[in-house]
């Protein structure tokens, strides 16, 4: 059969998204109809940048979302007439097109990209949000105490930091580490900080409300429990998710490498908003210091917190690509972005086409979340 | 300011003793150890087999002994053949001292690589030289087009020109080396065939337009963004600074006051994130010279680590420690020093 031209290739493209169009539309009309009623995002989505950054992160979420839709082909199945095959090639058998061509595994490159999304989108945020945890958990302390808590932490994040980070996940990340309880116990330490953070947040908020606080307290337990099991021993309870040691140690090494610089912000932050007038109107009440930490400073420094955050899920993605690159921790078949790139790139002179999809996917969706950040900053240097 | 240097190199030995320390202990876990013995000995070797190897080897004396040993502050002992009773070498292709002696990091002996099975001194010195001398032409190329992009940017805030280089150096930070670096050999490379997407070629022929110029400009892409970013800020902050507008209303012209009041303050807070950007520079030469195939630091680091090398990844991390510990003290003391209003007690 006659292969696609480009133009046809575009064009079949564009009707795979199908479903990500219409959930960008829907997610835009509402956005911009509501933009009075939605705060921050509401403003920061009026401008070019922002705009831009949600018109692309909308584009890779849903993808992630309806990709089993989206992809013609099973990502990991291979069709070996499709060796290397160039784009727009018809696979016989289905009538199929393969739209950006065949890898030289023979399987379909455009459908591996669509897949590789779920694995960025699911792992980068929520590496994020536990480093986040960590950072903030031991950031608000190390600034609103100081003295020895704060040499302490502060010379361990140093200490972390001074590590290149190449380094340290080809000694985390490696398969021979998985033997020993190294990453297990470092996940385990890891995962335990949301979970503290959120009890001590409503320990301290709600003391008077004792209802209140035991629904909160025990609804934390609960979730935070069940995912504690799944994700440090792979024990779900009620066998709903499964989570490799090799995805764990991902998780544990990501949260290592930005927790420090993420502590070191939070710290700086209390620090300075440690001096102001509702700090101290809050110590003469007689607060505890977690109540002033958790529920008087954080709040006060969720503004740069968010724009680091934004960004930080960039500089994750880029650091879960390079793990890809040199074939640490994901599995060799994993049709993620980083992986993918290393496949293809060994063969650039020889294959152009299974290359550029996935480095062209990474690109746009870290660009997105920088461009979110700076449409954030822009809007939170105004107030 | 004495006080302070000595404090801060205090606080530096105490980081590189523990983080040696760390690495130490993770590439002397017992799977690493255990892939060692069995690259050494026979593929199928048994259980006693390999526990012979590592006990005649040393590698199963005490753990701080070995440390201290690494370190130079404890005699390495020599490894006595059970059935000679002489001293022999771990490797064949490395000689060790047949007594009793301080043989380590201090007196300058990193061990022995059992990747390229020679000394990893004698590895590591052109590996080294020839990552610097990447780093010196990405630095070479990659700052003074940040400095300029950030500068004319900051110069006029809000202006066309500071929104196209904002949006320019946006889309950079977010192109990591192995992004850029695949299209750009696209593009170069196969398409064009301007350049050459190996530099595999620049170790023995030497360096050339045409074998250097991806390995430089890949990392350089990436690090321009983020050093024109903080040059932008820095100048914004500078320009709305009362002293210029004192230089405007006297009379000077536009291009005066930039030049001779705003850049020489502006440029104070980017000198720090330069000085920071090396330990971030070695990881993305890791990855060029991984890509490229050009025979750095980088690739050896990642063939030790690939290959389980204990010795060669041990002088690597001491390497790229002490780069990192070296470039914080440098942006510290450079900064107190640049900027009068700041002054360590």
């Amino acid at each position: 059969m006659e292969p696609l031209s480009a133009f046809e290739i575009i064009r079949q493209v564009l009707v795979q998204f199908t479903s990500v169009w219409i959930s960008l539309i829907v997610l835009f009309a509402f956005s911009l109809g509501f933009k009075r009623k939605l705060g921050l995002y509401g403003f920061v989505v009026e401008t070019g940048t922002g705009f831009t950054g949600v018109l692309i992160l909308g584009f890779w979420l849903f993808t992630a979302i309806f990709a089993s839709r989206i992809s013609p082909f099973d990502p990991l199945g291979q069709i070996v007439s499709m060796k290397d095959a160039l784009p727009g090639t018809i696979e016989p058998i289905s009538g199929l097109p393969y739209l950006f061509g065949g890898d030289k595994l023979a399987r379909d490159v455009f459908s591996r990209m669509v897949f590789g999304s779920r694995i960025v989108l699911i792992i980068a945020p929520l590496a994020t949000l536990l480093a986040l945890s960590v950072g903030i958990m031991l950031g608000l302390p190390a600034g609103y105490f100081g003295k020895r808590i704060d040499s302490v932490l502060s010379f361990l994040a140093n200490l972390i930091l001074a590590f290149p980070i190449i380094l340290l996940f080809y000694l985390l990340v490696s398969p021979g580490i998985l033997e020993t309880p190294i990453p297990y116990a470092l996940a385990g330490v890891f995962f335990l900080f949301p979970i503290l953070l959120l009890v001590t947040l409503f320990w301290s908020g709600y003391r008077s409300h004792p209802l209140q606080l035991g629904i909160r307290l025990v609804l934390t337990l609960l979730v935070g429990g069940w995912l504690f099991a799944t994700f440090v021993f792979d024990r779900d309870p009620f066998h709903i998710l499964r989570v490799s040691p090799s995805t764990l140690n991902i998780f544990a090494a990501v949260a290592l490498a930005s927790g420090p610089g993420i502590f070191r912000i939070v710290r700086g932050l209390t620090l300075d908003i440690k001096t102001r007038e509702y700090v101290q109107a809050a110590q003469t009440r007689g607060e505890t210091p977690w109540y002033i930490m958790l529920w008087e400073i954080l709040p006060n420094a969720r503004g740069p917190l968010i724009v680091d955050a934004c960004l930080r899920i960039g500089y994750t993605t880029i650091l879960i690509g390079a793990l890809g690159y040199f074939g640490l921790g994901m599995p060799p078949e994993s049709p993620d972005w980083g992986t993918a790139i290393k496949e293809s790139s060994r063969l650039l002179r020889a294959f152009v086409h299974p290359a550029l999809p996935p480095a062209l996917a990474m690109m746009s969706f870290v660009l997105g979340l920088n461009l979110l950040a700076d449409a954030l900053r822009e809007q939170s240097l105004k107030d | 300011m004495l006080n302070f240097l000595i404090r801060r190199l205090g606080v530096m030995a105490l980081t590189m003793i523990c983080l040696t320390f760390m690495v130490f202990y993770l590439v002397n876990l017992e799977p690493n150890l255990r892939k060692l013995a069995i690259s050494q000995t026979e593929m199928h070797a048994s259980d006693e087999h390999i526990e012979s190897w590592l006990t005649r080897n040393g590698y199963r004396r005490a753990f701080i002994e070995r440390y201290a040993a690494w370190i130079g502050v404890w005699p390495k002992k020599p490894n006595i053949d059970t059935e000679t009773g002489k001293p022999v070498s771990r490797f064949s292709y490395c000689s060790e001292p047949a007594e009793s002696v301080f043989a380590g990091v201090i007196q300058g002996d990193f061990g022995c690589s059992t990747k390229f099975k020679t000394k990893v001194a004698e590895k590591m010195l052109p590996a080294l030289r020839a990552t610097g001398l990447l780093m010196f032409w990405v630095m070479v190329t990659m700052v003074p087009v940040a400095l300029f992009f950030g500068i004319l940017s900051g110069m006029r805030e809000g202006s066309k020109l500071d929104r196209t280089l904002s949006v320019v150096s946006i889309v950079t930070t977010s192109t990591p080396e192995y992004v850029s670096g695949v299209v750009l050999t696209i593009i170069f490379g196969t398409w064009l065939g301007w350049l050459n997407g190996s530099a595999a070629s620049a170790t023995g022929d030497g360096i050339t337009f045409y074998n250097f110029t991806l390995p430089v400009i890949t990392p350089a892409i990436y690090g321009m963004g983020y050093i024109a970013r903080m040059t932008r800020a820095s100048m914004i902050e500078v320009m709305t600074a009362q002293y210029i507008r004192t230089a405007r209303l006297k009379g000077l012209g536009f291009y005066a006051v930039v030049v001779k009041h705003a850049l020489r303050n502006a440029l104070i807070a980017p000198f720090t994130v330069i000085m920071l950007l090396f330990p971030w520079l070695l990881t993305g030469v890791v990855i060029v010279e991984v890509m490229f195939r050009y025979q750095g630091f980088g690739l050896a680091l990642v063939e030790a680590a690939g290959n389980n090398d204990i010795d060669l990844m041990l002088a690597c991390s001491l390497v790229s420690v002490v780069l990192v510990l070296a470039t914080q003290l440098i942006s510290d003391v450079g900064y107190a020093w640049l900027n009068p209003r700041i002054r360590v007690q």
